[in-house]
């Protein structure tokens, strides 16, 4: 095996409860490509969970602040994961990187960075990434990177949830009301275009072989499942064509800096300090 | 009327004279459970005033949590660590929990959390008038965990034997989450106050604001708390509003001194002959024009909570209608778990 350096994560194995200081006391040091690779897997995480918290204490219900404050919590966990496990291979800290890299350093999809809009439009961006995501962890677990197995196996469990919490939620808004089958329409409508970049294979996912999973052959599960939860809600797949320009090679959306401005505020007016 | 169903009318609509005498033994059933110290379940007999006066505490409190949202999440986006910004969100996570579980309570006692929560939106119910106070720097977050959660742990920790049985137990569960947030806030100004200059002056500077208003958290002077009498008589208050403003003081005084920060008192003094910390007055005059609604964040506070509602409608009311159309499919899976 190439990546001997895995072989000294022993705390780190495939069902075990981990935290983000377990991967960095692990001594586990990825190599460059798995640390690219696992930067673009942590920043999409990271960047949805920056824009699900903007809904605690507003959402529709009590109940719902819990909900979607448990699923930004959730992608949080597996972003410090992911770029723990990154930073290792740089000697930078999970902080390091998503504090102080700049707009073009980031690797997140647009998906994930547009707008929250109106809780359709939220719901419309929560089930086309949990079903993503699903497709993607469920292939992760096997992994012949233990690091980014065993973070696979944890998000895996939760993605499940996010999953379910956002079809369930799909289902009501298509079959709810003739004003909730709108919104929801139109928050498909409005991300659909974002949907084809996450299925983009590149160079990295090609000399990654078996470490990583290659999003085009996600594409047909997601497809078959998404069709099925539409048709359920009695809604139809958007006709919208791709958006142009989406890959991880440094396009991004308008929307990232002004995540990033907000996100990184208060850390980079203190470089060097400890929270 | 005939004798043999006299018990199932006097359920269904009493006479009078039955109603009268239902009350006295309720009354008398009542007397014993408080003298006895024990507890009052929501299927018993209890005076109108005692239901009152709980349904309008417990969803005070309820408020409160949902309010103090506010000034939390607003600090959410910007967390300087993303180890602070899960604890935070977590900690937000709970409050919205803490209301949960109290407007339940509220509901055992008849009054619906609609209601409620109408109550809220109309500007009929109070909150924690804290939450009026705005959340400006990162050391707010710190400052809200210790002083704030701290005297609110002061508060209910004694709240957790409450005569109302629903009450003390949702207090027993918020106390543990509340101990862990108010660690976390002190974390977060021991970190600061032995951080960078800058990072030290930010924490003074939230304690300088969040003391006073803390301390008044506790509510009025004895003297001018009309209430009060009454809840201790009924074993919902336990400690006194000064006595348990008090306590807070002695603790936080070590405290501020294990933290390397001055509380912005100069009568704040050792008193022997007490064996108490002696503290300054507290500005009553503020204290009375934020709760009548003349705070800094009033306004911002309440409008934000109605646009999420107002928002939210849509949303409901689409869950509402899905709920009745899938009802017929659900009936025999209820009636199987009946």
């Amino acid at each position: 095996m190439s990546y001997a350096s895995h072989e000294s994560a022993t705390r780190i194995s495939a069902g075990t409860a981990i935290t983000a200081e377990d991967i960095r006391a692990g001594g586990a040091k990825a190599p460059e490509d798995v640390a690219r690779y696992a930067l673009q897997l942590g920043d999409d995480a990271l960047m949805l969970s920056q824009r699900l918290g903007w809904w605690i204490a507003r959402a529709p219900e009590l109940e719902e602040d819990i909900a979607l404050a448990n699923i930004a919590l959730d992608l949080l966990g597996h972003a410090r994961f992911f770029l723990t496990y990154a930073g290792t291979a740089w000697g930078r800290t999970e902080d390091e990187l998503a504090y102080f890299r700049d707009e073009e350093e980031f690797r997140s999809c647009r998906l994930v960075e547009q707008e929250n809009g109106d809780f359709g439009q939220t719901i419309a961006r929560q089930l086309i990434f949990s079903y993503y995501q699903y497709e993607l962890y469920r292939r992760l677990v096997r992994s012949t990177d233990p690091t980014l197995a065993a973070i696979a196996e944890k998000a895996l469990k939760e993605i499940e949830y996010h999953q379910d919490h956002a079809g369930q939620w799909v289902l009501r808004l298509g079959l709810g009301t003739e004003e909730s089958k709108r919104r929801i329409a139109a928050g498909l409508h409005y991300m659909w275009p974002y949907v084809d970049e996450l299925f983009h294979d590149d160079e990295l996912v090609d000399a990654l072989g078996d470490v990583a999973v290659r999003p085009s052959g996600l594409r047909a599960d997601f497809d078959a499942r998404i069709r099925a939860i539409l048709q359920e809600a009695e809604l139809s797949v958007p006709e919208v064509l791709g958006a142009y320009g989406g890959d991880r090679s440094g396009q991004f959306s308008e929307q990232r800096g002004h995540i990033l401005a907000e996100m990184q505020v208060l850390a980079r007016q203190h470089p060097g300090a400890t929270w | 009327m005939t004798t043999q169903n006299s018990g199932l009318h006097a359920v269904a609509a009493a006479e009078p004279a039955e109603q009268a005498e239902l009350d006295r033994a309720g009354q008398e059933h009542f007397d014993r459970i408080i003298a006895e110290d024990s507890r009052i379940e929501p299927r018993d007999w209890m005076p109108a005033a005692y239901r009152r006066t709980l349904v309008r505490q417990i969803s005070q409190h309820a408020h409160s949590e949902i309010i103090g949202m506010q000034p939390e999440g607003n600090w959410i986006s910007r967390a300087p660590s993303l180890k602070r910004k899960a604890i935070l969100m977590a900690k937000v996570q709970d409050e919205a929990g803490h209301g949960l579980y109290l407007y339940s309570a509220a509901e055992t006692l008849g009054t619906p959390r609609s209601e409620l929560n109408q109550q809220l939106l109309d500007g009929r119910a109070k909150y924690s008038s804290i939450f009026n106070y705005p959340a400006r720097t990162w050391a707010d977050m710190g400052a809200i965990g210790w002083l704030v959660d701290g005297a609110a742990i002061a508060n209910q920790v004694p709240l957790c034997r409450a005569s109302y049985g629903p009450y003390g137990r949702a207090m027993v569960r918020i106390c543990k989450e509340e101990s862990f947030h108010q660690r976390q806030g002190w974390e977060i100004l021991h970190e600061l106050s032995h951080g960078t200059p800058a990072q030290k002056q930010m924490a003074q500077d939230a304690v300088n604001r969040f003391y006073g208003p803390s301390l008044q958290m506790f509510g009025p002077p004895d003297d001018d708390s009309p209430n009060s009498k009454q809840s201790m008589a009924w074993n919902i208050k336990r400690f006194s509003n000064d006595e348990l403003r008090q306590r807070f003081v002695d603790m936080i005084v070590e405290q501020a001194a294990a933290l390397d920060l001055t509380l912005p008192d100069p009568d704040l003094k050792w008193n022997e002959e007490r064996g108490h910390y002696d503290y300054g007055p507290l500005d009553w005059d503020e204290f009375k024009a934020v709760v009548g609604g003349r705070g800094p964040c009033n306004l911002q506070r309440m409008q934000r909570r109605r646009q999420a509602h107002e928002d939210g409608a849509w949303v409901r009311e689409a869950a509402a209608a899905y709920a009745r159309r899938t009802a017929p499919e659900r009936a025999p899976a209820e009636l199987i778990g009946a």
